[in-house]
């Protein structure tokens, strides 16, 4: 049931681990293509209005178990997907996803859902026209969460797949194996490697040129004049 | 017992040693009034019993019923919220219940949201795939009964039609007494082809109260061995 036709806009998703770098780089790609004066809009991962409450609640009181966690993120990406991502690509929007569906891949997938029923799961929504992969090495995306020892919330850090019971430790397994999930997909989806570990604008340069060299920019502009 | 597909990750259906039985049919097929009497008659024979219906669980049970009262999910959105709403409850009550040694009486199941899904044009085997985590039921009974004696039936209790039970949401006619009637009989077709499917046990709910009691609690007995 996945949809492939081309529309008139372009997806764009940024993955990684936590601590990864991939939301700074990815509000700097927003800058640029807004201050160029071009149809974009940014949406990021469980962040639907009408969801949220449910997630919290599930969170908050532990309800969640790796199918609810999994459905429920799904239906949050669901009401964004109908309501903003599908009728923006249509209208010719850039629209940027801070995490996507191989998010859920990865983690759900780490919690032991099956990754078959995972993709069927989200077969409603199209693949990206780009995906960026920030590959961080681990050591560098746990240090830039765990420097200031936050307090890590329960499913942030994996504590339900008790792999551990220091929060801490749970959190490392639990991103290592998320990260093996990512390297595994990035040939099946095509994901576009950026290194980051290398320096914010080194990689901005690199996202900038990959999405000027892949997306014709200027058709992208308002065509309103206001 | 068994799961339908990909089932619960870290759930053992082997370990399950009560019964699980289903009841399906529309508003106003008699379905409540039939649950009591089958839980009057297992009780009355000992057995401990536990009711489970749509829209009942902890996680979203709240924020399924705002969204009925406004047209504000989106197709894909609502089905995955019923998804999340029937997660939690197999997960939180059914399953616990069961491995309890319990009877679970489940007022509707699986099948009413996926003809509900399919009629709206949801994707077969998306759904089907999405419900692959339920357990399969010891029993289905489906109490079937003709759209003019569900018209009947519901008006002489509320006076009125209930909007989703009309399926006034797929335009099918701005009348909802048309609208009824026609999206009663789409139900019903897809009830039929999933009939063979998943084995269901029809029984005529166009008779007495007492008539389609005798027949159900005689299939239970027969078929449960209880």
């Amino acid at each position: 049931m996945r949809h492939s036709g081309s529309l008139p806009g372009k997806l764009i998703a940024v993955e990684g681990l936590d601590g990864s770098g991939k939301s700074t780089q990815m509000y700097l790609l927003k800058r640029w293509l807004e201050l160029r004066g071009l149809k974009v809009y940014f949406t990021e991962w469980n962040s639907s209005l009408i969801v949220k409450k449910a997630t919290s609640k599930g969170k908050k009181r532990q309800l969640l178990t790796p199918t609810t966690f999994s459905l429920i993120h799904c239906t949050d990406l669901a009401d964004r997907y109908e309501r903003q991502i599908l009728p923006l690509l249509k209208a010719g929007y850039l629209v940027l996803c801070d995490r996507y569906i191989y998010t859920a891949f990865a983690r759900d997938a780490v919690r032991g859902c099956s990754r078959a029923w995972l993709r069927n799961l989200y077969g409603f929504a199209r693949h990206p026209d780009l995906t960026l992969f920030f590959n961080t090495p681990l050591p560098i995306a746990l240090g830039r969460i765990l420097s200031g020892r936050p307090q890590l919330k329960y499913h942030e850090a994996g504590m339900d797949l008790g792999l551990a019971s220091d929060p801490y430790e749970s959190f490392r397994l639990f991103q290592e194996r998320i990260y093996h999930e990512y390297l595994a997909m990035t040939d099946e989806f095509s994901f576009v490697t950026i290194d980051g570990g290398a320096a914010i604008e080194e990689q901005q340069a690199k996202v900038r040129e990959i999405v000027g060299h892949r997306f014709d920019l200027p058709s992208y502009r308002w065509k309103t004049i206001i | 017992m068994k799961f339908y597909q990909e089932g619960l990750p870290g759930v053992d259906p082997a370990h399950l040693a009560g019964k699980l039985i289903v009841m399906e049919g529309a508003d106003g097929s008699g379905r409540s009034t039939q649950m009591d009497i089958l839980k009057d008659f297992l009780e009355g024979k000992g057995h401990a019993t536990v009711n489970v219906g749509l829209r009942r669980s902890t996680l979203v049970s709240e924020e399924l019923n705002e969204a009925k009262m406004g047209n504000v999910l989106g197709e894909i959105t609502r089905s995955l919220f019923y998804a999340t709403d029937f997660a939690d409850q197999l997960e939180n009550r059914i399953v616990p219940a069961l491995k309890a040694g319990f009877v679970v009486l489940a007022d509707r199941y699986i099948y009413t949201l996926m003809a509900r899904d399919i009629v709206r044009g949801a994707d077969r085997d998306w759904v089907r795939s999405l419900y692959g985590i339920a357990l399969v039921p010891d029993l289905v009974i489906y109490l079937r009964v003709s759209p003019g004696q569900l018209v009947e039936r519901n008006l002489r209790k509320n006076a009125t039609l209930d909007y989703w039970e009309a399926g006034m949401d797929l335009g099918l006619s701005r009348d909802i007494f048309d609208s009824f009637m026609q999206y009663q009989k789409l139900i019903q077709k897809e009830f039929s082809l999933m009939q063979r499917e998943y084995g269901f046990h029809l029984v005529n709910g166009n008779r007495s109260i007492r008539a389609v009691s005798r027949e159900m609690t005689a299939k239970v007995e027969q078929l449960l061995e209880i």
